[in-house]
């Protein structure tokens, strides 16, 4: 068993592993794309389009159709998942900047930030709260699938379930469907205790105790 | 290219890709119908038990936290293959969206509409058909949209299972790396989740009450 | 300091906000401009620091055509003050404070010693509210703090949009006093607009009325009491208020512009003709240019018979000018013990006349309107 918990301990470190740079890259891609589109208004219906098809896809034809440009790769399920957790990013970012209050713009540019310096300054860390939901549910959504893109070669826990499938070996199924969805589960609720420490004090809920009548 | 066409234009495979579309609509229809018909009673049930509400939601919640493959493949043990065990973790899989939008959403109707129905005489069948659920029906639609997306999605995996769907198509692509029987199974899927979604959503559009209706919806 | 030179501006939709205005503002002046919602006040102000841009006209700061200048640049040294407070925050109030600093480069010694210079000004210790965030402070206090931002990079010229519009009326005094003192001490160029008259008229040098895009009238708030350019401003200002000023009368408001005069020359017989025929009992005693050269009383007048009205007229005699106010004229009159005052300018000239009739009149008429409305 002990060399079977060394397995698992390796899978889960890939599992996650592949996750995790899914939502990277969905970052570095979907900031800059939710940035645009809240410059360009006509852009924002076309986009939220196109990322929300690219959920739709079913994950078994999506690892089928990004596996014949780049084969049976760790890049075949890291690309399927990118572009589930697009949606999500983009999105957020999108409502994130477009919900900053324009009176914060407007003591921005006035008091002479550039735009660059407004986006900056400004917009991202006031956008930042609702950013974070939107990197939660990627992040969900990159631990939740990554089991099945084991299928296209990319290791993780998914490869304990297929052979498990393969062997009709419940316990197999169940050492790679637990640790799985622990990971979901630790997804999910470690982000949201990210998002409370990473939300700055002044935008938090104030403590009465600080908060002094007089004009 | 040619290769491509040439699985495409072959009869078997267009015989096969008959019999699997259908098995492929049958196993995420079944499954999100029965999930209707139990997690939008339910859901009408907790907003009357308020108490209950976080830990069945939570409870719910947890079985999409597994892998839907490996939620499929705990079936097996219990029931076999075929399509009774895809059927039933699919459906599983769909209860949560679906409870979770009727439930918010008959939570989130006007304290005041409620209030009206009831000072004019409504009793609470009449409040849940007349007031409740129109003024809902949007946010429970959104649910049962998701769910059916979700699962025309997870239904490939059903292949897995013995359950048949056009995910073995893909699979068979997968196992002799052919891309056409990959393109012949993954096309249609994928079309089948689009259209879905798009149909879906004109429905949730047009049948909800004009004066409901805002310009720009989402979910 | 800013000059405005036929500045028009349309916006996309074809509406124009502002048109062909002129205006110079001088350096250290405070400069309110009022007016009707939408008449183009905001659009007025943020074409100063390039917020809007004119479509037309130039305007110069410093001598300077704004165009000039990189809009950031322009920006970073005008302060600048909005009705919603515009507070980040995600900063503490030295952030707040310290921003444009920041951006210019400022080091950290330097700004830090700038946000403790400036708090106290507003009244905020910098030990206990430096690093606090806006919303643990009240909204009083939070203007304040946007007040001090916009002066911490020490501009020549900050404009304030409505900075105290939402604030409650008694904080919205303490701020006022608060600016009004700051003013007092540092001079800036202050460009202020409001909608609310007693703000201007507390707080401005130079009252800007506007309509439809236009400067309607400029005046000084004691001008804007007294002469009213027409009924819109004295509508805006506010009947009542003219009214509930009675001290702010002037003489010219209530004199009577054709007194009763005689020539010095003439003989003293005439002169009491005169008198019996427009029914007063003296005469103002003028040249052919009006100058005022002395007074005759019919009293005087039946104890002598011969020679001309220059040779009885007195010439050592209180008179007011048109611009005093009416209490003073008052004053003067009871303490003589007359009955009239006459009115001269500052060369001598005579432009009209004030009886006591007339004073308590217009006095007691302005105190009675005022004690209804109250
Ligand atoms: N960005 C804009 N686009 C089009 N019209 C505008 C814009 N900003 C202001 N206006 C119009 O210009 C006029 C003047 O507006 P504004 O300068 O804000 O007035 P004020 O500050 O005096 O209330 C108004 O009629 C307003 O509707
Ligand atoms: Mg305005």
């Amino acid at each position: 068993m002990i060399h079977h918990a060394d397995r698992i301990m390796q899978m889960t470190g890939e599992h996650l592993q592949l996750a995790l740079f899914a939502v990277l890259y969905a970052l570095l891609a979907g900031v800059p794309i939710g940035i645009l589109i809240s410059r360009h208004k006509r852009l924002v219906g076309p986009v939220l389009w196109v990322v929300n098809a690219f959920q739709t896809i079913p994950a078994l034809a999506f690892i089928g159709f990004a596996m014949i440009f780049l084969g049976l790769t760790p890049a075949t399920g890291i690309t399927v998942l990118f572009f589930y957790c697009l949606m999500p990013i983009v999105r957020s970012t999108y409502t994130g900047i477009t919900s900053v209050d324009p009176a914060m713009i407007e003591a921005a540019e006035g008091m002479g930030m550039t735009r660059w310096q407004t986006l900056r300054m400004v917009q991202l860390p006031l956008a930042l709260t609702i950013m974070l939901v939107g990197i939660r549910l990627a992040t969900v959504i990159a631990v939740g699938s990554a089991s099945i893109m084991s299928l296209a070669g990319a290791g993780g826990l998914g490869q304990l379930i297929f052979a498990g499938i393969d062997r009709v070996q419940t316990r197999m199924i169940l050492a790679g469907a637990l640790p799985a969805a622990l990971l979901a589960i630790a997804a999910e609720f470690g982000i949201g205790a990210l998002e409370r420490m990473l939300t700055p004090r002044g935008l938090r809920a104030v403590k009465p105790t600080l908060r002094r009548e007089s004009v | 290219m040619n290769e491509i066409l040439q699985v495409l234009k072959d009869p078997q495979t267009q015989a096969m890709l008959r019999t699997q579309v259908v098995q492929h609509l049958v196993l995420s229809l079944t499954s999100v119908l029965l999930a209707t018909l139990v997690a939008v009673p339910a859901g009408i049930w907790l907003t009357r038990h308020e108490r209950l509400a976080s830990p069945v939601l939570t409870v719910v919640s947890l079985v999409q936290t597994l892998p839907s493959i490996a939620l499929l493949a705990f079936m097996i043990p219990f029931m076999g293959i075929g399509s009774a065990p895809a059927i039933t973790a699919l459906f599983l899989y769909a209860l949560l969206p679906i409870l979770r939008n009727t439930y918010t959403g008959i939570q989130g109707v006007d304290p005041a509409a409620r209030e009206s129905a009831r000072g004019m005489g409504m009793t609470d069948r009449q409040m849940l058909f007349m007031v409740e659920l129109p003024l809902a029906f949007r946010v429970i639609m959104s649910g049962i949209r998701v769910s059916t997306v979700m699962i025309i999605g997870w239904a490939t995996l059903a292949a897995f299972v013995g359950a048949g769907g056009l995910g073995d198509m893909v699979l068979m692509g997968f196992s002799m790396v052919s891309t056409g029987h990959i393109i012949a199974g993954g096309v249609p899927v994928t079309l089948m989740a689009l259209l879905a979604d798009y149909g879906l959503g004109r429905l949730e559009r047009a049948a909800t009450p004009a004066g409901l209706r805002v310009s720009e919806g989402g979910h | 300091m800013v000059r405005f030179e036929h500045v028009s501006k349309t916006y996309a939709g074809g509406h124009k906000a502002v048109d062909d205005l002129n205006l110079e503002i001088e350096r250290g002046e405070f400069v309110c401009f009022i007016g009707p919602s939408g008449c183009g006040k905001t659009t007025t102000m943020k074409m100063i620091n390039r917020l809007h841009e004119p479509t037309a006209g130039t305007i110069s700061v410093n001598g300077k055509d704004i165009m000039q200048f990189d809009p950031v640049e322009l920006r970073r040294s005008i302060g600048y003050v909005i009705q919603q407070i515009g507070l980040f925050p995600h900063m503490t109030i030295a952030q707040n404070v310290e921003l444009v600093p920041k951006l210019l480069g400022w080091d950290a010694a330097r700004r830090k010693s700038r946000v403790d210079e400036l708090m106290p000004m507003v009244g905020l210790d910098p030990e206990e509210y430096r690093d606090r965030y806006p919303k643990e402070l009240s909204g009083g206090q939070q203007q304040r703090i946007g007040v001090i931002r916009a002066l911490a990079a020490e501009p020549e010229l900050i404009l304030m949009d409505e900075p105290f519009g939402a604030l409650d009326p008694i904080t919205r005094e303490s701020l006022q006093d608060e600016l009004k003192r700051l003013q007092a001490k540092l001079k800036k160029t202050i460009v202020f607009v409001t909608h609310d008259m007693d703000e201007a008229l507390k707080l401005a040098d130079r009252i800007v009325i506007m309509k439809d895009g236009k400067v309607h009238q400029v005046a000084t708030p004691d001008e804007l009491l007294r002469h009213p350019k027409d009924e819109f401003v004295a509508q805006f200002v506010g009947r009542d208020r003219l009214a509930a000023a009675p001290e702010l009368l002037s003489v010219s408001e209530v004199m009577i512009r054709r007194p009763v005069t005689v020539d010095p020359d003439h003989g003293l017989a005439e002169a009491v003709v005169t008198m019996k025929k427009r029914r007063v009992n003296s005469l103002l005693v003028t040249d052919e240019n009006d100058r005022l050269l002395g007074l005759v009383t019919a009293n005087e007048l039946k104890n002598v018979q011969r020679g001309t009205v220059a040779s009885v007229m007195r010439t050592s005699f209180p008179v007011t000018t048109p611009d005093a106010r009416l209490q003073e004229a008052f004053e003067q009159m009871f303490l003589a013990h007359l009955e009239f005052l006459p009115v001269v300018d500052t060369d001598g000239i005579l432009v009209g006349l004030v009886t006591s009739t007339t004073m308590v009149d217009a006095l007691s008429r302005a105190l009675w309107t005022d004690g209804e409305a109250s």
